[in-house]
């Protein structure tokens, strides 16, 4: 097997404090993991806010560098990439999806502009047809197309389209890697389904790997074929996503496994109401 | 003779606390002479009783925030009313939240209070916690200063806060905190009507539980009502006791939660139902073909029936009206074939 990415012990921390009293927060602990490159699979990451799980993602990016250990993507140390042209090829294996997708593009440039810009820049295309006719290919794959896009700007497309254009943006270089950092928790529930079932289609259709970061535990469990749950910058618990959510073994993801509310207005009026109850026998005892 | 007195008729004899009647709300913009005008909430009829929670849900930009904002009087230009009004009955008191503004005045945070999306943007950053209490409540509760302090803090004990943060400034406490003290500041006078928005969206999966836990005992223990709006079906789940679905400005269904959730009526209910993930289920979940409509050049006849699985010729021309139909009302011109399909 070869790896894909692979991550061994990799930790980050970060000075806090004055001068007096320097301290250190640790962001990222110990943390390991592979990835296959023969075999594209959705890797999620799951916590809390304040569990790592961006540091993580940025660190991947290389948009930060591990003070511990070290990232390999395919067999190269990510950290040590230094000349300009080895970084736009890492670059184009490995793109980002971010959170927002309403303040992941300038409301004073067509969306377009991103479009044909990654394709210059990463496939290195000048003539016209050429990039137009990459960035349609792209915008087919996630279901919309160049005539819709074109000249329009941001405030003209509705959470979930400019997020599809965010996604086809990243495929343009031909990534073998996706880094989505919470790509659906902005959009509304109807639209993230339509979100997480791209990301399906790209890892079956194009054989993209893609390292999904969440706090959803439900879509997390609709997609994901491994995941690590992550709480204060610590691996709790990792394995096969079917089994690590469904039956978690550790006491922090039974918890986060359980403030998950059942779609089912009875379930979920017994979890709020036992809660309820645990509250009102709480303040009872502070008072007595 | 005693009188026995069952729990139900108790329950039963629901007074209306809002009524809301044909409300239509527009943004009326003019610009260099071209006149836009924006359907946010197009002729809304809904009611709510004395201690119920009503849950309005609705993909982004269905114009459900316009329509608390206008529900609350709380609306600025470009957006204004057109037709309809909104009248609250507090205490044998009927306020009309649009003809009566002195009134109005008098009654917010009194008797009507409001929850504001996004904790962060209620407190102010540079001033501490106890002056927000001050800002919103003093002058509402008629106490001496000390007798006012003294309440607020019973109050915050209350929702589980310790009375220290009322010294803290908002950076020193974590978002939980921030949303229980925003639920805090809605609640300590004590109000017959409080209006919610998206009142649990910023939080994190953990902490969302005890919020929402918090909300349905301050609403048991003062018996208000509360109507709040998220797209998150799960939470209407929760603790709505009623639902409203709002597409393209438009009620298209509403009714109790558990009937709704066991049986939608409208096809939009059903997709938004069928659409939610659920951890041990991993069929595929469909996605609604086409975009959210645009409010400004709404489709014909049904709004939905671009995207609707169900629609026919008569959906293209004919808008339905809202009818009662099983436990709630429906818009839908083939209701009856939903749960079939």
């Amino acid at each position: 097997m070869s790896a894909l990415l692979q991550l061994d012990h990799v930790g980050r921390s970060y000075p806090v404090g004055g001068l007096f009293a320097r301290g250190k927060m640790q962001a990222v602990k110990d943390l390991s993991f592979t990835l296959d490159a023969e075999k594209p699979e959705i890797f999620t990451i799951v916590g809390e806010s304040g569990s790592g799980k961006t540091t993580t993602a940025r660190m991947i990016l290389g948009n930060e560098v591990p003070t511990s250990g070290a990232i390999h993507f395919l067999g190269k140390d990510v950290t040590t990439i230094r000349s300009r042209s080895d970084r736009l090829a890492f670059m184009a294996k490995v793109q980002p999806i971010f959170q927002n997708p309403f303040e992941a593009f300038n409301p004073l440039t067509t969306l377009d502009f991103y479009l044909f810009s990654t394709a210059r820049r990463f496939l290195g295309l000048k003539a016209r047809s050429e990039i137009d006719a990459a960035a349609d290919k792209a915008l087919q794959h996630v279901g919309l197309s160049l005539a819709e896009v074109r000249g329009r700007y941001s405030h003209e497309l509705s959470g979930g389209q400019l997020q599809r254009i965010a996604v086809a943006r990243a495929l343009i270089p031909g990534p073998k890697l996706i880094v989505a950092d919470e790509p659906v928790s902005m959009v509304d529930a109807s639209l993230r389904m339509s979100i997480v079932n791209l990301f399906r289609t790209l890892r079956d259709d194009l054989g993209v790997t893609i390292i999904y970061i969440t706090h959803d535990l439900s879509t997390a469990y609709y997609i994901s074929d491994r995941v690590i749950i992550m709480h204060r910058g610590e691996v709790i618990e990792a394995g096969e996503a079917r089994a690590v959510l469904g039956h978690p073994s550790q006491e922090y993801s039974r918890a986060l496994r359980n403030a998950v509310l059942p779609p089912d207005p009875v379930a979920a009026r017994r979890i709020i109401n036992e809660r309820l109850e645990r509250r009102r026998s709480g303040l009872a005892e502070g008072a007595g | 003779m005693q009188v026995e007195v069952k729990p139900e008729t108790l329950a039963a004899p629901a007074e209306p606390v809002l009524r809301v009647e044909n409300l239509k709300a527009y943004y009326q913009m003019n610009y260099f002479g071209v006149s836009r005008e924006v359907r946010a909430v197009d002729d809304i009829t809904l009611t709510i009783h004395r201690n119920e929670i009503y849950g309005i849900a609705g993909e982004s930009s269905s114009g459900k925030s316009s329509l608390i904002k206008t529900i609350a009087g709380a609306i600025r230009p470009p957006l204004r009313v057109v037709s309809g009004s909104v009248r609250f009955d507090f205490g044998g008191r009927t306020l009309d939240v649009y003809d009566d503004p002195q009134a109005m005045k008098a009654a917010r945070w009194r008797h009507l209070s409001y929850v504001m999306q996004g904790s962060m943007n209620v407190l102010n950053p540079v001033r501490r916690v106890k002056h927000a209490f001050h800002d919103f409540a003093f002058r509402h509760m008629g106490l001496s200063p000390s007798a006012f302090r003294a309440r607020v803090e019973a109050h915050l004990e209350q929702i589980g806060l310790d009375p220290q943060v009322l010294e803290a400034y908002p950076h020193q406490l974590s978002g939980g905190m921030r949303q229980r003290l925003a639920i805090g500041l809605a609640t300590v006078c004590e109000p017959e009507f409080i209006i919610a928005d998206e009142p649990t969206t910023a939080l994190d999966v953990l902490v969302q539980q005890d919020v929402l836990a918090l909300i349905k005992d301050v609403q048991s223990r003062l018996g208000s009502s509360i109507i709040f709006v998220t797209h998150d079906m799960t939470v209407h789940a929760a603790i709505a006791d009623r639902i409203g679905i709002i597409y393209a400005g438009r009620l298209v269904e509403e009714g109790p939660a558990q009937a709704m959730f066991a049986r939608p009526q409208h096809p939009y209910t059903a997709h938004l139902i069928a659409s939610l993930p659920r951890i041990g289920d991993t069929t595929r979940r469909q996605s609604l073909p086409g975009k959210p409509p645009n409010l400004a050049d709404p489709p014909s006849g049904c709004r939905f029936h671009p995207r609707c699985p169900l629609a026919i010729t008569k959906c293209e021309t004919e808008s339905p009206p809202l009818e009662p139909r099983g436990e709630g009302r429906v818009a839908c011109w083939r209701a009856g074939e939903v749960a079939a399909a």
